[in-house]
């Protein structure tokens, strides 16, 4: 390992023995991966504030200990409770401290107690070209793909070990080289689907990526003109919950990818795949677990958090109030307090909608009657919930889900 | 041999060969050091104190965190011997050596045929230095 000067001063402990630590571990890692030396990174995002057990405070509580800060503005991904909505916990009361504490812990080192997983919205948005440390698979997909900026799929313990250092291994994505498509996905005819419609299709289109490309960079051409950064967000967030995909060009819309031919590096790429109306219809059906018409005991949206693009598009769809089942909606507390400052927040509450803050509905105890079917328009959601909350699922599109809420029972736009 | 130190320590025990990768995270109970992945061919085996052999790694990063969990538990296996490195695998057990300075030695064996030789042994010993790495079949 090629370490500069400043890192070996690191190393001797000349930025305190939190940093010495840190490193030694990063360069440990390095080794592991094959780097042959460091690269100083732009910002860190840190999955650290789930708690697996007494190893995840300990490792953290060792750095408290030590007096250590990060040394790159670094965002923290969402943790066990909604801090300012403590009372929506309804778990185990000593995870849920753990859990706190983990969260508390974080922020004395340092972090930014933003308990988001698209940090990337309101709050830190890399820059093109940007190296950064960032873990959570959906914020990973789109810094790297919606962004331009570089980051491996880093995780558990390597995620903050780079921010007390500012430095990362430098292999696989930080690399130019590593970041051509290999495969090409063809979406065909669907050019002109609507802003709703949309949403599907890049969530099918991830499914799909995520299922069938492993870790090679699929090239998407073919997506609706209106495909928003928020379907872009969800493509990610599918293509990392069906599969460790890190990066994902779509052909004319992500910036490294004006054309084909930039996304492949003009290397002659297999086309893997062609996907029509009726693929992508199949792919979604196969996402649910029960059919229309079926109740539903609560609608979930959110995953990855609400954007405030998000939020303009479902507030008019609030006329269709009162609901006949919970809606539970995950956001950013930076989000959340747009929402507070702008009137939208009190419109929410009116029409009974239950905003969750700085934790998700699919990872920890939030959603009260799980009894029966949650409706989503998250891929990632749908793909998890079942296993990790014991629930049946349905998908649709924003509009379908909410007049699902309306009827209680799964319905289509 | 053409085997990498993942991570540095010595240890012996028996051999469990797994027929697929396994996601640490939702897929192995560090209370109980079992394998409770209900599709995963070998549900339910006990990994406590074996050399492990796992083709590769699979799944979450949080597998790190239930790894570096089972080795302060005394649950996880001895050492692990792959055949492609695993960055998941090596940071669960460097950490583990970090914060409680218990050893579980990873490896990678880049041959094939020389990966599944060993694992079809009972028992063996590793030794993975800086160096290198030595697999001995204790006597």
């Amino acid at each position: 390992m090629d370490l500069t000067q400043a890192e070996r001063d690191m190393m001797q402990g000349l930025q305190g023995p939190a940093a010495a630590d840190a490193l030694g571990l990063v360069v440990r890692f390095a080794e592991a991966v094959g780097a042959d030396r460091l690269l100083p990174c732009a910002s860190a995002h840190v999955d650290g504030c789930l708690y697996h057990g007494q190893a995840s405070l300990d490792f953290v509580e060792r750095f408290v200990a030590l007096g250590g800060r990060v040394k790159v503005p670094t965002t923290l991904n969402v943790g066990s409770v909604d801090l300012i909505h403590p009372e929506l916990f309804i778990g185990d009361p000593a995870l849920g401290a753990a859990g706190k504490r983990l969260m508390q812990a974080h922020v004395e080192l340092g972090c930014t107690p933003s308990f988001t997983c698209a940090p990337y919205q309101t709050l830190l948005r890399p820059n093109f070209g940007d190296q950064l440390a960032w873990a959570e698979s959906n914020a990973i997909v789109f810094a790297n793909s919606v962004i331009g900026a570089r980051t491996n799929r880093y995780g558990d313990f390597i995620d903050l070990a780079c921010a007390l250092t500012g430095r990362v291994p430098d292999y696989g994505l930080h690399r130019t080289e590593n970041r051509r498509a290999g495969v090409i996905v063809e979406i065909v005819g669907l050019e002109d689907a609507g802003t709703d419609l949309a949403g599907g299709i890049a969530v099918a289109a991830g499914l799909f990526i995520g299922r069938e490309c492993g870790d090679t960079i699929a090239a998407i051409t073919g997506l609706p003109a209106s495909t928003s950064e928020d379907d872009l967000k969800a493509l990610g967030a599918a293509a990392a919950s069906s599969g460790s995909v890190a990066m994902f060009h779509a052909v004319g819309l992500t910036p490294e990818a004006p054309d084909l031919d930039a996304a492949t590096g003009g290397r002659e790429v297999p086309v893997s795949a062609r996907l029509g109306a009726a693929e992508i219809a199949a792919i979604l059906a196969r996402l649910g677990t029960v059919p229309d018409g079926a109740p539903l005991t609560a609608v979930a949206l959110g995953t990855p958090h609400f954007s405030l693009s998000e939020f303009d598009r479902l507030m008019p769809m609030l006329n269709l109030a009162p609901f006949a089942v919970p809606v539970y909606i995950n956001t950013g507390r930076h989000e959340w307090d747009r929402l507070l400052a702008d009137g939208r927040a009190a419109g929410l509450e009116a029409a009974g909608v239950t905003v969750v803050v700085d934790t998700c509905t699919y990872v920890t105890s939030i959603i009260r009657d799980l009894s029966g079917t949650v409706m989503t328009n998250s891929g990632k959601w749908a793909y998890y919930a079942p296993g990790n909350l014991g629930v049946d699922v349905a998908f649709g599109t924003l509009a379908d889900t909410m007049l699902s809420a309306r009827a209680g029972r799964v319905v289509r736009a | 041999m053409s085997a990498r130190s993942l991570v540095h320590g010595r240890a012996a025990g028996p051999v469990v060969k797994l027929d697929d990768p396994l996601s640490f995270w939702g897929g192995f109970d560090s209370a109980s050091g079992k394998v409770i992945d209900r599709f995963h061919p070998q549900h339910g085996a006990c990994l406590s104190g074996a050399i492990l052999f796992m083709a590769r790694g699979r799944g979450s990063s949080s597998g790190a965190s239930v790894l570096a969990e089972a080795i302060r538990l005394g649950t996880a296996p001895a050492a692990i011997i792959l055949l492609e490195d695993d960055a998941i695998i090596a940071t669960g057990a460097l950490v583990a050596q970090m914060l409680y300075g218990i050893d579980c030695p990873v490896a990678a064996i880049g041959d094939p045929a020389e990966w599944h030789s060993l694992s079809a042994l009972p028992r063996l010993g590793i030794d993975a230095g800086a160096e290198a790495v030595r697999i001995t079949r204790p006597g």
